[in-house]
């Protein structure tokens, strides 16, 4: 009898450490599996970062050498340090400007008093929020004419003839070339005493719309062409309405190639701004790059640097969001 | 004459090409009763589905038309239902989604939310589909989504459902199942059925009548088949039944020996050359089935009487 149960419980040990075992190596072998995911391009970053520590002080310019790593890691943590200070700055001034109201109020209850901004020169981290408003404004607006356009031009034949030759022709056009246009027509057509937006931000804006716009709406064209034909039998048989058939079928059949559109279109928004910014002195990243190359001194390459990663880290995750929105979205995903 | 519930007069295609008018259809001639379930059969490119999408409305006849109850067909109407080879659902749809678009344009006046609701699942019980009501078409199999798109052609009430290769991209075990699910249902609502198939077992299995098709160019209908066995039609107890097998060799030869695969050549087609040259010269001077049938050899015995049949059917339903 104890000699059965002896044996069971072996058995069970053996199951147990047996299952272990099993769990173990699994483990292992998804550690093994996230390693080998991490380690590439941890060593292709690696040796980038070698290859530039190398090669940048062999560089030399009338700035100084080319900044390494280590500099521009610098730079960025003074960046954000200046950032910090000017917070700190602008918080001092308003608290300042709050008591001597309150000491003014404290005298004559009937006093007006007002608050004043501070006046100091927008950070690093201000101008990359000035350009991603900037740039999402664009891209909104490019949105707004790109896909309903793009659905008249895909439901119908005749309409996507008149209009596809102007926009093979503006497609490749640079936003160097239409921001002095739109500098020029913005300056004559929008004057106000008191303006909502500066008009530096509606010249970018402007161009960035302008730039962006043809992917979305070369997609959205196509996607709504080319609904599968079974599927238009399926609303003719069900006689829907042109507006039925319209927001029932074409729409969600075109709705991943849209997105796909969309994608490459804020892409594009990105890489224009930084251009319209430089030289519509909009107060965001382009604007910075400007300036630092203006002002030349023996940071301003690492500044530079740091701004170049920043776009670059800024338009991946605009990127990465947009994929996000358009699995919520999209029925193909 | 002009009594029947279905009838196509005349119909022929022809299509426009630099070379030339182009005719793909001459003078299609049938009569389709209440009820009835009528196969269309012949090689690929014999232009079965241009007859089926002129039924539909989703193609013009160049000459000659089609009446449904007495009305002219010129568009198509959720009254033609179509059930498509590749099921056509929408794939941004749920299978309820899918048969909810129909059943709310075509009912949208007629039923409140609580009998559509009914209806959908009535019709997707119907197929045995209720359990995947809120599936998207990518999560099933082909299978399935061919009998949601069935439930989506029947919840539109049609007078006649028009079925253009419905199992021909199924394998050979889900095939048999629909088509036992499709009988079974044509039978429960007497539905008026046009099938195109180029599967000779099952077009014997589930009509009362074949309609073969000869080959294009100019193709029109060569002979009709009445197909008389009684339902509930059981597919393994006709495996050895003689009428079945009788019927099943009928549509065979007019299909291998009188239309030979386009594209073969002359030489095949010596297998019987006379009943080509029959075929090519009776199809220009008259488009009666009839008269062709007769003209056939002895083998085609049973596709006669199947046409004194059919004939007498047809007399019958216009009485």
């Amino acid at each position: 009898m104890t000699s059965i149960a002896k044996t069971d419980t072996d058995r069970l040990s053996g199951l147990a450490a047996m299952l272990r075992a099993l769990a173990g190596q699994l483990t292992r072998k998804r550690a093994a599996e996230a390693g080998r995911q991490l380690l590439l391009p941890t060593l292709g970053i690696a040796v980038f970062l070698v290859f530039w520590q190398l090669t940048a002080p062999r560089v030399q310019t009338s700035l100084g050498a080319f900044p390494g790593p280590a500099d521009v890691w610098k730079q960025a943590g003074q960046l954000w340090q200046e950032h910090v200070d000017q917070r700190e700055r602008a918080d001092q001034f308003v608290t300042m400007q709050e008591k001597r109201n309150a000491r003014i109020l404290a005298k004559n209850p009937d006093a007006v008093t007002r608050i004043r901004d501070y006046p100091g020169a927008p950070t690093f981290v201000d101008q990359i929020g000035t350009s991603l408003i900037t740039v999402l404004a664009g891209f909104l607006l490019a949105t707004l004419i790109a896909v309903p356009l793009g659905i008249l031009i895909g439901l119908n034949r005749h309409f996507s003839s008149a209009v596809n030759p102007l926009i093979q022709i503006f497609k490749p056009v640079s936003p160097l070339a239409w921001l002095p246009l739109v500098t020029m027509v913005v300056s004559a057509t929008y004057v106000s005493n008191d303006p909502m937006f500066e008009k530096a931000f509606i010249t970018s804006m402007i161009t960035v719309t302008l730039c962006s716009l043809w992917p979305t709406l070369i997609n959205t064209s196509v996607g709504v062409s080319a609904v599968n034909p079974d599927l238009l039998n399926v609303s003719k048989v069900l006689r829907l309405s042109f507006w039925t058939h319209t927001r029932k079928v074409v729409l969600p059949s075109a709705i991943p190639m849209i997105f796909a559109g969309l994608r490459v279109s804020l892409g594009i928004a990105w890489m224009v701004l930084i251009a319209a910014e430089m030289l519509a002195q909009n107060p965001g990243l382009g604007k910075f790059v400007w300036d630092e190359f203006q002002n030349g001194s023996s940071q301003s390459l690492s500044r530079i640097m740091v701004a170049v990663f920043a776009i670059g880290f800024i338009g991946f995750a605009l990127d990465r969001i947009m994929l996000m929105i358009q699995k919520k979205i999209a029925w193909n995903e | 004459m002009s009594k029947a519930h279905l009838e196509l007069t005349d119909v022929s295609m022809s299509f426009d090409t630099p070379d030339g008018a182009f005719v793909a259809l001459d003078r299609i001639n049938l009569k389709i009763r209440k009820g009835e379930f009528v196969s269309l059969i012949g090689h690929s490119g014999c232009g079965k589905s241009t007859v089926l999408n002129i039924v539909a409305g989703l193609l013009q006849a160049s000459r000659g038309g089609c009446v449904l109850d007495g009305q002219e067909v010129n568009s198509p109407g959720p009254e033609r239902a179509v059930v498509f080879q590749n099921h056509a659902l929408m794939p941004w749809l749920t299978v309820y989604e899918n048969v909810d678009l129909a059943v709310s344009q075509v009912f949208r006046k007629t039923m409140n939310r609580r009998e559509k609701r009914d209806w959908i699942l009535h019709n997707l019980a119907l197929v045995n589909m209720e359990h995947a009501a809120n599936k998207r078409p990518g999560e099933i199999s082909g299978g399935m989504a061919q009998r949601v798109g069935i439930a989506r052609a029947l919840a539109m009430k049609p007078s006649v459902l028009l079925m253009d290769e419905p199992f021909g991209a199924l394998d050979a075990l889900t095939r048999a199942h629909l088509q036992d699910a499709l009988m079974r249902i044509q039978q429960d609502l007497n539905s008026t059925v046009i099938m195109i198939t180029h599967d000779v077992d099952e077009a014997v299995l589930l009509s009362d009548r074949i309609v073969m098709m000869t080959n294009g160019p100019a193709a029109t209908v060569g002979e009709e088949l009445q197909i008389d066995l009684p339902r509930p039609r059981n597919r393994v107890t006709l495996a050895d039944n003689d009428t079945y097998v009788h019927l099943r060799q009928a549509v065979l030869s007019f299909l291998y020996e009188k239309q030979t695969f386009p594209g073969k050549g002359p030489a095949a087609a010596s297998a019987a050359p006379s009943q080509d040259a029959d075929t090519a010269t009776t199809d220009s001077s008259t488009s009666s089935a009839v008269t062709k049938a007769s003209q056939g050899s002895a083998r085609t015995s049973t596709a006669d009487t199947g046409q004194e049949s059919a004939r007498a059917e047809q007399q019958r339903a216009i009485a």
